[in-house]
């Protein structure tokens, strides 16, 4: 029973191969295969390393960043570089062991050059970190599935070294319908997948089905040339009820690439410049599949591959899983390298394989095979001969395009050229050059050109790159600029208002200053009345000052002022009576007038208020308090008919102004003063002197006119000496000053000299004797 | 006598509705700026550097429109002259610079020895230095177009211009011997 349906399973599967339809690719070769040099013994563990260099940048992308130090002891399993941005990968240690260096170190590349590495001293422990199997990855999230494999530093095993979580995390606008698993392995002598697929199918198909649960493709081609039947049959064996497509098809070079692979088993071509996504395929290689399944399903991250070691120069060609970071000359003597037979050591396949350098570069996550080639095996390439014209080249491109035409486009170096024929969509085969009569080295000028025009690219993109900062920079120091030439102005303009306002301050305060001036008097009466008027500010400021320090000093001054004040009066009173002022009546003048007036009676009052206020009056106070009362009545009717005369007067302006007369006052007295010491110092002629004391006066006059209508307290001024002094009296009184200072001096002084005490003291005497005798006439 | 006079008047005519159209055209199609400046400015590497004693490529491009010399610019090297003397059809000229073509160059700060003075960073003429006053400054690799402008201002000259050296990434193949080109044992060989 279970036979019979095992035989009709295998005759529905048959009968299904025979209506999948395989497409054909246009040219390509078939070159030796020379797989049987590998392909008979199974797969060997390499042995151990005693010293591991692991490259940080086994992928395409940016190289990983180191995450542990020297001397760090690690296990096998741990991670000790982390991917660097999106396109990069992890690199896990493959044993445990001391890191005994990080930096430069051999690396397999064409140009032969040294890369950044991590070298572990392995312990031969082998000993695990901890590992964290997810075989029920069914119920993750696709993020974390693709984390899972992401965190396993998968990229693809193929040869190109793509990273795998950043192929599979498939854009959202983009449905995957197919996936295409490749098990092609087109090259002629390696055999590391063929080898994978005979003895890993289970874990292939296990892995195949965690990228069908994380992408959910309709279907799953698996691409396999018929040159592998046991790999053939293993898979068949291993894919049981799945629904995965098997897919053979006739062997030819370069049907493994990705693009022609998914052109053989769907019939569609990838876009030029294009990716297989952008038609809703997916590409993975078998290799890729086993290490997800490892990644994955064991939670054993990439530390390991399969190998191909092959080429006559070995004494057993063979596939072995080494670990990365191996040094490739440790794996070729385990193979048996018979190194006087050694011509070329090829890292890859023959087609698009590279010379390595030396023995000591590493093997890394995208190396599948080591060909230690003999001189018969691969003798070197014959001298190029000139282009021929004979097509041949055209005929074997599997892309189609026109390498002649290319090459002479690269030798010419027409960039544009090359990029209107689609030099970018060249995998770089190598068919062209293989069946090339002149045996040209096709793909390296393609390659040389590719790497030119990237190389322009490059430079243009950082070209313009550059200007736009350039100009950027340059767009905001202009504004920079422009923002501070306008903060200058704008203080500049705030400067000059403050100037302007300042000089209208004084210019009005001059221009104030008639109007306070008593219209219709003459120069003499004027003159008179200022007099008068500083002789009575005077007195009371003394008055003031001998009520707080009653001084017999100053009660004289006090006497010899209030006479002075009187007889200036005095004098006022004849001028005026003399010849009177002509009455203000003009009503361009009423508006002085009646302020003045105004400021007059408020004099008068605060006058009359102070005197008021003195405890004890004496005598001539009490006259003087009789005689400002009067004055005050007279100013005060003066005032009444004034404001008669004017209904409508602004008396509420008179307070609103009366704060800022006094400070204009302020500023025309300094100013006065000022400018009376400058003609002093100058040496003017009597007449501008008395000009200036008079303009000085007046000023001060009026000062004291602002006080007193302001109605602020009048300035707590301490006045000792109300007389100006004459310079003799100056000298004088300096002498007796030095004299007074010198005899104390010596009085401090106990080793003084009586006689020079003496001489002290009577010069002392003598200097205020000349002083008294100075000022008492 | 009438027909000549038809002729010439008509010539006359046709003249003036053609440069009538002709001035039309060159006020309504003016074109804006120097188109030749610009494309010569594209072709320029734009490292900003003053080399060719212009204050940048611009200006140095509208200097070249104007009819100065294309071998002024040692960034650009004669990769460059050739791309301007393939533009402007002139005869390429080898590159007038003292020290002749040189590598791609970084600008490198040795920040123990910063002293924080952001001299530099104003010399810059593409923003690629990192700093503040009194602080370290650094340069951003990726945006240093190794103009050499930063290296003069600095007091304590901790700024070195180091040559970008080719890694595995920006490897390039060469091109292989053109075919022909063969040495004389090769001849033999293939004799």
């Amino acid at each position: 029973m279970s036979a019979m349906s095992k035989n009709d399973m295998d005759a529905a599967r048959a009968s299904r191969a025979d209506v999948m339809k395989i497409w054909d690719i246009p040219g390509g070769i078939h070159p030796a295969e020379r797989k049987e040099l590998s392909n008979r013994t199974p797969i060997q563990p390499a042995p151990l390393p005693k010293r591991l260099v692991l490259p940080l940048n086994q992928h395409i992308g940016a190289p990983a960043e180191p995450l542990v130090a020297v001397g760090e002891r690690v296990l096998k399993g741990q991670l000790i570089a982390a991917a660097n941005g999106f396109v990069s990968v992890p690199v896990h240690a493959p044993t445990s062991g001391t890191v005994s260096f990080i930096g430069p170190r051999p690396y397999p590349h064409v140009s032969g050059m040294l890369a950044p590495a991590i070298v572990i001293d392995s312990d031969g422990l082998e000993q695990w970190c901890p590992l964290t199997p997810c075989p029920d990855y069914r119920q993750l999230e696709h993020s974390s599935l693709l984390q899972l494999i992401r965190q396993a530093g998968i990229s693809g095993l193929g040869g190109a070294g793509f990273p795998t979580a950043v192929k599979l995390n498939a854009r959202p606008t983009q449905k995957i319908h197919t996936l295409v698993i490749n098990g092609t392995e087109c090259e002629p002598y390696i055999t590391a997948d063929d080898l994978l697929m005979r003895e890993r199918a289970s874990e292939l198909i296990s892995g195949i089905d965690v990228l069908v649960q994380l992408i959910q493709p309709d279907q799953v081609l698996i691409g396999v040339e018929d040159n592998k039947p046991q790999a053939i049959a293993a898979l068949q064996a291993a894919l049981r009820e799945r629904s995965y497509q098997l897919r053979v098809f006739p062997t030819k070079y370069p049907s493994g690439g990705e693009k022609q692979l998914i052109q053989i088993l769907t019939g569609v071509e990838v876009p030029s410049g294009g990716l297989p996504a952008d038609i809703g395929i997916l590409c993975q290689n078998v290799g890729t599949c086993v290490a997800i399944h490892d990644a994955v399903i064991l939670g054993k991250p990439l530390i390991s591959r399969i190998t191909s070691l092959t080429g006559e120069a070995l004494a057993r060609p063979m596939n072995v899983e080494a670990l990365l970071g191996t040094p490739v000359g440790e794996l070729l003597e385990f193979a048996g390298l018979d190194r006087s037979r050694l011509n070329r050591l090829i890292m890859g396949g023959p087609m698009m394989g590279f010379t390595l350098p030396d023995f000591d570069v590493p093997l890394i996550k995208t190396s599948n095979c080591l060909l230690a080639a003999t001189a018969a095996e691969l003798p070197p390439p014959p001298p190029a001969m000139p282009c021929i014209r004979c097509g041949e080249c055209a005929e074997a491109c599997p892309a189609s395009l026109l390498p002649q035409q290319l090459h002479f486009f690269a030798i010419g170096q027409e960039h544009e050229q090359l990029k209107a024929h689609n030099l970018f969509d060249c995998i770089e085969c190598g068919a062209c050059a293989y069946v090339c009569p002149s045996s040209i080295p096709l793909v390296q000028y393609y390659r040389a050109a590719k790497g030119e025009i990237r190389d322009l690219e490059q430079k243009q993109l950082k070209a313009e790159q550059s200007k736009q900062r350039f100009e950027l920079r340059q767009e905001r120091l202009r504004r920079a600029e422009e923002q501070k030439e306008a903060e200058r102005q704008a203080r500049a303009e705030r400067a000059a208002r403050a100037k302007a306002a300042q000089t209208q301050a004084p210019a009005a305060a001059s221009g104030d200053a008639p109007t306070t001036k008593p219209a219709g008097l003459s120069d003499q009466q004027k003159k008179l009345k200022i007099e008068a008027s500083m002789a009575q500010v005077a007195l009371k400021k003394a008055e003031k000052q001998l009520a707080a320090h009653a001084t017999p000093e100053l009660q004289a001054q006090v006497d010899e002022l209030r006479s002075a004040a009187a007889a200036a009066q005095q004098a006022l009173d004849t001028a005026m009576a003399a010849n009177p002022p002509a009455p203000a009546a003009t009503p361009a003048a009423d508006d002085g007038a009646l302020k003045k007036a105004k400021i007059d009676a408020a004099m008068l009052r605060a006058q009359l208020r102070k005197l008021e206020k003195l405890e004890a009056p004496s005598a001539e106070q009490q006259g003087e308090l009789q005689q400002l009362r009067s004055q005050l009545q007279a100013a005060e009717k003066l005032l009444a008919s004034l404001e008669a005369q004017v209904p409508a007067a602004p008396t509420k302006a008179a307070d609103a102004q009366a704060v800022d007369p006094l400070k204009k006052a302020k500023i025309e007295l300094a100013m006065q003063r000022a400018e009376l010491k400058k003609a002093e110092k100058a040496g003017s002629d009597e007449a501008t002197l008395s000009r200036l004391r008079e303009a000085l006066a007046q000023a001060e006059l009026a000062l004291h006119r602002a006080e007193e209508a302001s109605n602020k307290p009048a300035p707590e001024l301490l006045r000792n000496d109300k007389k100006p002094i004459d310079e003799t009296t100056r000298a004088l009184k300096t002498e007796a000053a030095f004299a007074r200072a010198d005899l104390r001096k010596l009085e401090r002084d106990e080793n003084a000299a009586a006689e020079a005490l003496e001489q002290a003291r009577s010069r002392l005497t003598e200097a205020e004797r000349q002083l008294t005798q100075h000022q008492s006439p | 006598m009438s027909l000549v006079l038809i002729a010439v008047l008509a010539l006359l005519a046709l003249c003036l509705v053609c440069g009538a159209i002709l001035g039309f055209a060159a006020v309504r199609f003016k074109v804006e700026g120097n188109p030749i400046a610009e494309q010569i400015n594209a072709l320029l590497p734009q490292t900003q550097c003053g080399q060719c004693g212009y204050p940048g490529c611009k200006p140095y491009a509208e200097a070249i429109a104007g009819g100065d010399k294309i071998n002024k610019c040692p960034p650009g090297g004669e990769a460059t002259i050739q791309a301007l003397a393939d533009l402007l059809d002139v005869e390429a000229e080898p590159l007038d610079a003292v020290e002749g073509e040189k590598p791609q160059m970084v600008a490198y700060i040795r920040e123990a020895e910063c002293i924080g003075c952001t001299k530099c960073i104003q010399a810059c003429p593409v923003d690629a230095i990192l700093g503040a006053a009194k602080q370290m400054h650094t340069v951003i690799v990726s945006e240093c177009t190794g103009c050499d402008l930063c290296v003069e201002p600095c007091p304590v000259d901790c700024i070195d211009m180091i040559e970008v050296g080719s890694t595995v990434q920006s490897w390039k193949w060469d091109k292989p011997l053109a075919p022909g080109q063969l040495i004389a044992s090769d001849r033999e060989q293939v004799a």
